[in-house]
C-alpha cells in the first residue's frame, strides 16, 4: 500500500468513517433481510408459503427467495412517488429521513465488536452512551408525527397523535428500566477487580459506557442482566417493541382502523424509507438489548468469547456473536408481531402507566435496598 | 341487556398465559411443511400449507367447468363444424365470427354438405357462457377446461379456425360422456337431448 493511504488509515476520522460505512454496509442488508424474515416467517405461521421465487437476476435460480430485496428495491424505486397535492411539502419530504436517521444513529454508539487489530468496535465510544442513545432514540418520534401532520389527513393525523402519546409513555418506563442495570455495572469497586485485558480495554472508559455494561456481564451466563434483572429486561424489551411500532403495540400504524396511519400517503421510496426505518429501529432496539442484557459481544464460553479481541479472527468472531445474537432478537420480534393482537388505545396507556412506570420506580428501589445490604 | 364479564383470575390478567398459548398455536402452524392440499381436508389439517404454488400445482379443474370454447373434431379426425352459424347468432358477446365457404366450399367428410371457410374466436370478448355449446347441433364446439388464456397483443387472441382445431382436439370429452352414459355412438348429441327429453317428469 502506498505510504500516503497507509497515513491515511492513520488519521482517527478516517478510520471513523471507514467503521461508519462498514456499520452502514452491514446493517443495510440486514434490514433487507429482516423484511424477507418478515414475510416468510409471517407466512408459515399463516401455514402459507411466503416469497420464495426471486432468486439471482436473469436465471432460474431462486435461492428460496433470497433474491425479494432486490425486487423490493428495485419497486420501490421505479415507483411513482406520489405527492398529494393536500400536504404541506416540506415536511412531507423531511418526514421519512427524519424517520429513519434516529435509528442508524444509535448505532454509533453500541460496541458491536471487541477490537479489530487496534481498533475498538465501536463508532463512538462515548462515555455517556446510554444517554445518548436515549437522547437520539426519542427523536424517532419526531419522523411519524411529522409524517402525520404534514400529510394533512385525518389517519396520518391520528397516527401521528397515537405516536406522541406512545413513544412518551414508553419512553420513561424504558428509560427507568435502564437505571437498576447501572445501578449493578457502574460500579467502580467491581471495575478495579478486573482482568488484564478487560482494564486495558476499558481504560478511560467510564462508567455510563456501553462497553462498560459488557464487561460486566461477561463473567458467565448469569452474570447477563437479563437474568440478574428480568423485570428490567421485560420492561425494556416491551418498552422497545412500543418505541419501534411493533405489533402488539403498532398503535400508530394500525392498519384495521387508520389505513396505514403516518404513512397512509407515503408511496414509492419515500414509503420505502418509513419501512427500513422500522427496521433498522428494530436493529437499534435489539442492539441495545443485547448489549444492556445479553452480554454484548461476549459469551461465556471461556477467554476466547469473553475477553477483548487479541487477533483479527477473535474480534470477527464477536462481530459475528453480535450479529447473531441481534438476529435472535429480531425473529423474537418478528414472531411476536404474528402472534399477538393490537392493544387497545387505553389498554396501551394503561399497562405503561399504571403497570410499567411503578414496576420499574419499584425495581429501583428493590435494587438499591438489596446492594445497600450487600455492601454494608 | 346486562352481560356478565369473566372474572379473570390474577394469572390470566397478567398477560402470561395468552402468551404462552401464543408461543404454541403460532409454532405449531410454523412447522407445517407438507405442500398444498387446496381441494383437500385443509380445515382439519394443521400441517399443510394453504398456498398452491401455481404453475407447479395446478387445480383440479372441477367437472362441469366452462373454460375456453374450442372446435372439436370427430374421430375419425374430421372437422364436425357444418358451418350453420348458430353459435356465431347465440353468442351474447358476439366473440364468433363465421366466414361461411359460400359456393366453392369444400368438405372433408362424408355427410357434411359444407364445412366453414374461416371460424374466428376472439378470446377476448368471450363470456364463456357456454351458448355456443349448447347451441350447436353437430356437438362440434365445446367449452374446454382451458382457463389460462395469455397473449401479448389483441390480435394473438383472436384464435382461428386451425388454432381451434388444434386445441380442440379429437372429440374425446364429448365422446367419453356418451359412452359413459352408456347411449349413442359417442357422435350424435341429439340422442343424449332425446333420452333427457324422455327423462323429464310428464304432466297429464
Amino acid at each position: 500500500m502506498p505510504a500516503s493511504i497507509t497515513g491515511l488509515f492513520a488519521e482517527p476520522w478516517a478510520l471513523t468513517l471507514l467503521k461508519v460505512i462498514a456499520v452502514f454496509v452491514v446493517v443495510m442488508p440486514m434490514v433487507a433481510y429482516s423484511v424477507v424474515a418478515e414475510r416468510r416467517i409471517s407466512a408459515w405461521i399463516q401455514d402459507r408459503v411466503g416469497p420464495n421465487r426471486v432468486g439471482i437476476p436473469f436465471t432460474n435460480i431462486k435461492l428460496l427467495g433470497l433474491g425479494q430485496p432486490l425486487a423490493d428495491g428495485l419497486k420501490a424505486l421505479v415507483k411513482e412517488d406520489f405527492t398529494p397535492g393536500h400536504v404541506r411539502k416540506v415536511f412531507f419530504w423531511m418526514a421519512p429521513a427524519v424517520a429513519m436517521v434516529p435509528s442508524f444513529v444509535v448505532l454509533a454508539v453500541v460496541p458491536f465488536g471487541s477490537m479489530l487489530g487496534s481498533q475498538k468496535m465501536v463508532i463512538a465510544d462515548l462515555n455517556v452512551g446510554i444517554l445518548f442513545t436515549f437522547g437520539i432514540v426519542s427523536l424517532g418520534v419526531y419522523g411519524v408525527v411529522l409524517a402525520g401532520y404534514a400529510s394533512n389527513s385525518k389517519y396520518s393525523f391520528l397516527g401521528g397523535i397515537r405516536s406522541t402519546a406512545q413513544m412518551i409513555s414508553y419512553e420513561i418506563a424504558m428509560g427507568l428500566a435502564v437505571v437498576p442495570v447501572f445501578m449493578l455495572a457502574a460500579d467502580p469497586t467491581w471495575q478495579k477487580g478486573l482482568s488484564q485485558s478487560w482494564s486495558v480495554y476499558l481504560e478511560g472508559a467510564g462508567l455510563l459506557n456501553l462497553s462498560s455494561v459488557i464487561a460486566y456481564q461477561s463473567d458467565t451466563l448469569f452474570h447477563w442482566l437479563m437474568f440478574k434483572q428480568p423485570i428490567a429486561f421485560a420492561i425494556f424489551l416491551i418498552a422497545i417493541f412500543a418505541e419501534t411500532n411493533r405489533l402488539p403495540f403498532d398503535l400508530p400504524e394500525s392498519e384495521t382502523e387508520l389505513v396505514a396511519g403516518y404513512h397512509t400517503e407515503y408511496s414509492s421510496m419515500s414509503f420505502a424509507l418509513f419501512f427500513m426505518g422500522e427496521y433498522a429501529a428494530m436493529i437499534a432496539g435489539s442492539a441495545l438489548m443485547v448489549v444492556l442484557f445479553c452480554g454484548g459481544w461476549t459469551l461465556p464460553l471461556g477467554d476466547f468469547f469473553n475477553t477483548p479481541a487479541q487477533s483479527f479472527p477473535q474480534g470477527l468472531v464477536h462481530i459475528g456473536v453480535f450479529i447473531a445474537k441481534i438476529a435472535m432478537f429480531l425473529v423474537l420480534m418478528i414472531w411476536i408481531r404474528w402472534m399477538l393482537p393490537r392493544f387497545r388505545y387505553d389498554q396501551l396507556m394503561n399497562i405503561g402507566w399504571k403497570r410499567f412506570l411503578p414496576l420499574s420506580l419499584a425495581n429501583i428501589i428493590i435494587t438499591a435496598i438489596v446492594l445497600w445490604v450487600l455492601h454494608s | 341487556m346486562k352481560v356478565d364479564r369473566t372474572e379473570l383470575t390474577w394469572w390470566e390478567r397478567l398477560y402470561l398465559p395468552t402468551l404462552l398459548n401464543g408461543f404454541k398455536v403460532t409454532l405449531r402452524h410454523f412447522f407445517s411443511w407438507k405442500r398444498s392440499e387446496v381441494y383437500g381436508d385443509k380445515q382439519k389439517n394443521y400441517s399443510a400449507k394453504t398456498t398452491m404454488q401455481y404453475p407447479e400445482e395446478k387445480w383440479d379443474v372441477p367437472t362441469g367447468y366452462r373454460g375456453a370454447p374450442y372446435l372439436v373434431k370427430d374421430v375419425d379426425d374430421k372437422t364436425k363444424c357444418v358451418s350453420c352459424q348458430l353459435c356465431e347468432f347465440v353468442c351474447p358477446p358476439r366473440a364468433i365470427r363465421i366466414t361461411p365457404p359460400g359456393d366453392s366450399g369444400v368438405v372433408d367428410r362424408e355427410g357434411a354438405e359444407k364445412m366453414p371457410k374461416e371460424f374466428e374466436i376472439d378470446m377476448l370478448r368471450c363470456i364463456y357462457c357456454g351458448y355456443c355449446q349448447e347451441v350447436c347441433p353437430e356437438e362440434a364446439i365445446y367449452l374446454l377446461e382451458d382457463y389460462a388464456i395469455t397473449g401479448e397483443s389483441r390480435e394473438e387472441l383472436v384464435y382461428d379456425m386451425k388454432k381451434l382445431l388444434a386445441l380442440g382436439g379429437a372429440d374425446k370429452r364429448a365422446y367419453d360422456h356418451h359412452v359413459q352414459d352408456g347411449v349413442g355412438d359417442g357422435i350424435k348429441k341429439w340422442e343424449t337431448k332425446t333420452r333427457e327429453a324422455g327423462e323429464q317428469p310428464k304432466f297429464h
